[in-house]
Formats: C-alpha cells, structure tokens, sequence
C-alpha cells in the first residue's frame, strides 16, 4: 500500500497529540490532591503481646554514708583517699581537738590533787580519832576521880563534852574523807566525759565500704554534720528506675529487669525489681523502682559508677490471646481512637478500644474489630471516610529513600 | 472543508512542535512557581493540621509557639486539662536544630510530644508509633533517616523506629518527633563544658557557697541543669463547644494567650511566611508576564515567516477570516500543547524540588484559561498584519 507522506505525518502528529493527552490525563489524575491516597494495610490477627515496662535511671548504692563530726570543728587530718576500702572501725580522720588535751591534762592534775586531798583528809579522821581516844581516856579518869569526889562535878562534865566533841571531830573528818571521794569520782568522769569526746573527733568507718568522696582537707573548718568523706558499700549497688506513670502498669517487685549500662551500651545486665516506691514523683509524673543486680558488673573495683544513667526493660508475663494491631495503624479521628477498616475497597472509621501495648509496637484490640478485618496499616496522608485509597505493598521501599 | 491551520501545521510541524515543547518548558516553570508559593502556604496548613489541635494555649502575650518563643512551665497542662470544653490537651515542644545524618548536616524540627495526644503524628508511612518514653524517635520521611537509624541529638542517640510523611514546620523542615521529656532536656541541656563552667561560676559566688551552709551549692546547681520548660499547650475541645468558647476561660483566668485555628493561620500565613511568599509571587507575576511576551513574539514573527503564504491566499480570494482564524487556531494549539508539556513537566521535577511543590488542580485550569486567553490576544497582533498584507507582495 503506497503511503501518502501527508498522512503519515498526519499519523505522527496524532499520536504525538494523542501522547500527550495521555500524559496530561494521567498526571491530573494520578498526581497531586486528585490522586488516590496510597495505604498499606495489614489483617487483624490474634497474638500475644509481651507488655515490657520500660525506664531510665540511675546506679545508686543501697548503703552510703556521709562520716563527718557532731561539732564545728577543722579537720586536722584525713587518713584515707577516694577508692581505698575501709574496715568498720578504721580510722579515717581526725577533728583538730583544739583544748581537749589540755582540759584532759588539767583534769588529770585535779584528780591527783583530789587524791592528794583524800590522803589528807584519812590523816585527818586518823588524828580525830586520837583525839577521841585521848579524851574518852581522859573521860575515864575523870569519872574515877568524881566517884571518889576528888574533882567537881563541873569538871567530869567538861571531860565529857570533850569526847563528844572528838567524836564530832571524827564525824566531821571522815564525812571529808568521803567527800574527796566523790569529788576523785566526779573527776574521774569528767575525764572519761572529756576522753570520749576526744575519740569523737576520731572519725571512723562505720562498715566495710568504699571512699567515694574526700570533701575536706586538713585544716578546712566543717560545721555539725557536714560530710568530710562519703563512703558506700560497693556490693549494694542498685539501680533507682523512673517510669512514666502512665505506662507503668504491672510495676511490682520481682519483675526480672534487662538493664543496660550507659557505659556498656552493648551488653545487658540481668536484675530484678527490689522494691517499688510507695511515693512517686509528682512533679515529673514518674514512679519510682529499685531494681538490683543479679550480680553485679565485673570489671574495676566499682563495677559501675554511681549516678551512671541505665536504661531498664522489665519483662511482664505476656497476656492471654487477643488480637492484636500494630499501633500505627490506630489513629485519632475527630475525637475518636479507632482504625481505618476498609470496607469495600473503602476506608470506614471503626473506633476501638485498646488493651495493653507491648514495647515492639503491638497493642491489644479489646472491642470494634474482628479477627480477619483488613484495616490500613500505614497512609501517605490522613485519611476520609470513604477516600479514594490505592493499597501498595509497600510505601516506603525497603531500605531506600523517597 | 480543509483545515487551513492543519494543513499548515502539517507542513512545517517539526518546527511547530518544538515550538510548543518550549513554550511547554516555560509555562511549566511558571506553573512550577505557583506550586511553590502553594507548597510554602501548605505547609504552614499541614504544620497546623497535623498537629490535630483546635487551640493553641501559649505564654502570654506572645504569637507563638511557631512565630515567637513561647515558654510555658510543664504543669500548666493540667490546669488546663480542667477547663471546661477541654477533651484533650498536651504539653508540646519545638527546636529547630541541626542533626548530623551521615556526616551531614541535616536542618530538622525536633518536636517533643506525647504519643497518641494532640502534636503527636497522625499517621506513619513505615515503623510504629513510640513505645518507649526515652530514646525513640518517629521521622519525617524527608529527613533521609530509615528505620533502625541512630539519631544523635546532643548527648543522646535516638533511634528512628517510624517514618511520617508532610510533617514539616512553617519553612518547610522536616520534624523528627521525640517523647516529651527528652525534648525537654534536649532544649535546655547545654553541653557539658558549659554545665561545668557554670558550677564552676556558681560555686565561685559567696552567696551560694557559704561554708556554714553545706548543701546550699549543690541544692543550686541541680535547680540550674532541671528543666520544666514547654513551649505550647494543645488543646482539642470537646464537642458542642466552639473554639472560642473554650479559649475565652483560659485567657481569662489561666492568664495565658491562646489561639485558634483561625488566628494561628492568620500568624502563619499573614505574619510569618508573608514577605517569602510575596517574594515568590512577584517572581510568579514577572514569569507570567515574559511568558505572555514571548508567546506573542512566537506567534507574530511564526506569522512574519509566512506572509508571502498569506499574500498567495489573498491572491486567490481566500477571506479575511479564513485567514485570522488560521493563526487564531495556530495560536491556540500552540498555547494548549505548551499547556500540556508544561502541566506535565511540573509534575515530573515538582518533587525533586527540596521544599514542598504542591500543584494544585485550580491553578492548572486558570493556567490554562490564561494561556489561552493571551495566545489569543497575542494572535491578534499576527492577525493585524497578516491582514494588512498586499496581495501584490505574492507575485511582486
């Protein structure tokens, strides 16, 4: 068949025109706000969910002690450095004791004197004594003589109120001599007083534990109870876990805990919830959990250091059989908590309620849907009752960017 | 009846194609401007729905959360919680920083905001929502992050754990959401040396350590490092109440500013991405008018090519309107394959553009009504001479 050029061309320009409809009609449609929404949906299936609490928090040492005097006093020396392991009774520093040796010197001197004074006043009731027996032998004589009226009766008497009065001598001597007894006791434990407070300013360690702060030097004044060292025991190391309150559910002690250390971010510990908080902290809206160390991490003397930030995963028992949806495909919609659930190829707002979430993003369905209902998972953009949706595999390839 | 204006077209059609191909490229161009001052106001539109909020209540006497700073202390949600018409409210942050994404860096807008409450995203394109209070982040898809990526935001690394889509701030960042407490720290924390400096300058000021008073110092640094900053409260209200109804009580007796959807895109669109936009529309407004200018140029000297053509037609009687109506029709299926080739190069490089491109269906049809309309007044020009033609030229 002979072509006619003018034809042919005529073809060209058609198909050309043609073409270019075609791609105008198809970027109109496909393009832009006319084109369909593309989702990715997903069925709802049953399953289990692992609900898992998760927090951060900090190493802190179950026991820790901050040693420092009772009194206002400088510090005259520290014996003992951060990191060194002390025993229960070791002495770690020591208080400048000012006049307390010399009041304990003064004191000791007082004593010898009231000892001296004791001595003194035995000798006295000795000598009272002799002085009784000299009168009541004088008495004796006397009275002879006045029964064979030698002497006057004036006489006798004054006989006898010198042994009276010898005996008051004695009386008195010895009620000094137990007078400087008392005065030796009231000494004696004025010292022991002044002694102990001497050996209180000897700081000693309360328990075995670790130095973890030397916060005064020789010569520094501290006041009553400021710290001159803290110490803490390193085998009591926990971790203090805060939780937001409201994914906290299920939070009780002897939950096994995965912690992960800030400084071994690789590897996780095992431990376990020692004791759950009875107060919470109502500032930040968090709960508060002591989880312990199975065993403690390896490694330096401390295994971990206090106030290292951990992040901790407490697994709970998983929950019966339910189904199950990831969370992204519930949505809010006017209000509402419910999924898209297509419905004739078209996107119905279904509201739901939900049960618990696990940390891997499934959450219980508890009522709205049912097993096998196909419900838009992922959206290019929020959807409309009834718009007009393209269901692709995947949105976002795998592993690429759009 | 032959088509005078095909059989002309016919005969010098390569040249006639071209034509439009370029004009094609040019109106796309022009078309592709307006998508962009519809894209820069879109998103100012998506900043607004996607944070599915109906008010928003920030610190007094400021316009922000997005125009200004605003600074509200976290508890303040609670209060409004109680307010009445509230059905939701939620604490929400924002910082625009620079995050590193393969040794480059990356302009984001880190939002921080409780999942499923208002301000969190609505829906994902790829991942899950966040499970987990610390350390997860869900991302827009533009940031270039994927899944299982680890975003470092200074001293913590987030990982990416879902992807969004359209969730960009007022110039067009995209957001990488984060949980509350995390932004939080993030928008105060400093960085270390600088922590460590300011102890140092606090610990040098007698007034916070005395030596009578242990513990002042250390009571005074942890009060400097905590934050319990927010930068907005969004409020859904409940429904039966009007959006005014809900802010008037907390304007009133909250003591703090509130806006609605209506004035917050008033702040966006008016205020805030105003100057941008204009710029964008003077451009669009010179585009259009060189656009027409070398439409009529085309035209006229396409009509100067043939006057000896249109000469041998007067020749033999062929009338006037004949004629006009040949360059009217030329000029007019110029102007709608330019239209075509234009609407359709738009859409093939509108999305390599770094910001939003939106092409919406309206513009596309008042482009075209345009085009048209000045193809045909440019075709009048070409007419005048056309017709003005001296038969005599064809023989002479």
């Amino acid at each position: 068949m002979k072509t006619n050029p003018q034809t042919s061309r005529r073809l060209l320009l058609g198909g050309l025109a043609l073409a270019l409809v075609g791609a105008l009609a198809f970027v109109a449609l496909r393009t832009g706000p006319l084109a369909p929404v593309k989702v990715q949906v997903t069925q709802v299936a049953k399953g289990r969910v692992t609900p898992e609490i998760f927090g951060i928090g900090q190493v802190e040492a179950r026991r820790s002690w901050l040693v420092g005097p009772t009194v206002a006093g400088r510090v005259l020396g520290v014996q003992v450095d951060v990191g060194q392991a002390v025993q229960p009774g070791q002495l770690l520093a020591e208080m400048d004791p000012v006049d307390l040796d010399q009041r304990l010197a003064a004191l000791d001197a007082s004593l010898a004197r009231a000892q001296s004074a004791q001595q003194a006043a035995g000798a006295q009731v000795n000598d009272a004594q002799a002085r009784r027996a000299l009168a009541a032998a004088n008495l004796k004589r006397n009275e002879d003589l006045a029964r064979q009226a030698f002497i006057s009766a004036g006489a006798l008497e004054a006989r006898a109120q010198e042994v009276a009065s010898a005996t008051a001598g004695v009386a008195a001597a010895q009620a000094n001599l137990g007078g400087s007894a008392m005065d030796i006791a009231r000494l004696r434990a004025e010292r022991a007083a002044l002694a102990q407070q001497r050996d209180n300013l000897k700081l000693v360690a309360p328990a075995a534990a670790v130095v973890t702060a030397r916060e005064a030097e020789a010569g520094t004044t501290v006041v009553a109870g400021q710290a001159v060292l803290r110490l803490m025991d390193p085998a009591t190391l926990w971790v203090k876990l805060r939780v937001d309150q409201g994914r906290s559910a299920g939070l009780a002690p002897g939950l096994a805990a995965r912690i992960t250390l800030r400084s071994r971010s690789g590897e996780t510990l095992a431990g376990t919830v020692a004791r759950v908080e009875a107060l919470a902290d109502a500032v930040t809206e968090e709960r508060l959990a002591m989880v312990a160390f199975d065993a403690l991490p390896a490694g330096t003397a401390v295994g971990a250091s206090v106030g290292e930030m951990a992040e901790v995963t407490l697994q709970l028992p998983a929950t019966a059989e339910h189904l199950l949806l990831p969370n992204a495909a519930v949505v809010q919609h006017e209000g509402t908590t419910g999924v898209w659930r297509l419905k004739d190829g078209a996107p119905a707002f279904a509201p739901v309620t939900l049960g618990v979430q696990g940390l891997d993003g499934k959450v219980q369905i508890l009522s709205g849907l049912d097993e096998g209902d196909t419900v838009v998972l992922y959206s290019q953009s929020a959807l409309k009752p009834g718009a007009r949706i393209a269901v692709v595999a995947q949105l976002v390839p795998a592993g690429g960017t759009k | 009846m032959i088509s005078l204006a095909g059989r002309d077209i016919l005969h010098g059609w390569s040249k006639y194609v071209l034509t439009g191909l370029g004009l094609g490229l040019l109106i796309g161009v022009t078309l592709t401007m307006a998508g962009v001052y519809r894209g820069m106001v879109d998103d100012a539109h998506a900043l607004l729905s996607n944070s599915r909020a109906d008010l928003w209540v920030v610190q007094k006497d400021t316009q922000g959360p997005y125009a200004e700073s605003s600074s509200l202390k976290d508890d303040v949600v609670r209060s409004v919680r109680g307010m009445p018409g509230v059905a939701a409210a939620a604490n929400v942050a924002y910082l625009t920083m620079q995050v590193q994404k393969d040794g480059q860096d990356n302009r984001v807008m880190v939002v921080g905001m409780e999942p499923g409450m208002p301000g969190a995203p609505g829906y994902l394109v790829a991942g899950r929502h966040i499970t987990r209070n610390h350390y997860e982040a869900v991302a827009d898809v533009k940031t270039g992050f994927q899944i299982g990526d680890v975003v470092r935001i200074r001293r913590h690394d987030y990982t990416v754990v879902g992807l969004t889509r359209r969730m960009v701030s007022s110039g067009g960042d995209p957001m990488l959401f984060v949980p509350m407490k995390d932004a939080q720290e993030t928008q105060f924390l400093k960085d270390n040396d600088a922590i460590v400096n300011d102890r140092a300058r606090t610990a040098a000021n007698p007034a916070f350590n005395r030596p009578g008073s242990p513990g002042l110092l250390e009571a005074v640094q942890g009060l400097q490092t905590s934050s319990r900053s927010v930068n907005a409260v969004l409020v859904q209200t409940a429904p039966g109440f009007t959006p005014e109804q809900v802010a008037e009580p907390i304007r009133r007796w909250k003591h703090l500013s509130v806006h609605t959807r209506d004035q917050m895109e008033d702040i966006l669109i008016v205020k805030l991405i105003a100057n941008s936009a204009k710029q964008i529309g003077m451009f669009l407004v010179i585009l259009a008018i060189v656009s027409a200018a070398i439409v009529a140029f085309i035209i006229y000297t396409m009509t100067m090519g043939k006057l000896r053509e249109i000469a041998v037609l007067k020749l033999i009687g062929t009338r006037d309107r004949t004629i006009a109506g040949m360059i009217l029709q030329q000029a007019l299926g110029l102007g709608l394959i330019g239209f075509a080739v234009g609407k359709v190069a738009a859409t093939v490089w509108g999305p390599a553009f770094p910001k939003y491109v939106l092409l919406l269906p309206g513009d596309a049809v008042t482009g075209l009504v345009v085009t048209l309309v000045i193809c045909a007044l440019a075709s009048t020009l070409a007419i005048r001479v056309a017709l003005r033609v001296d038969p005599g030229a064809a023989i002479g």
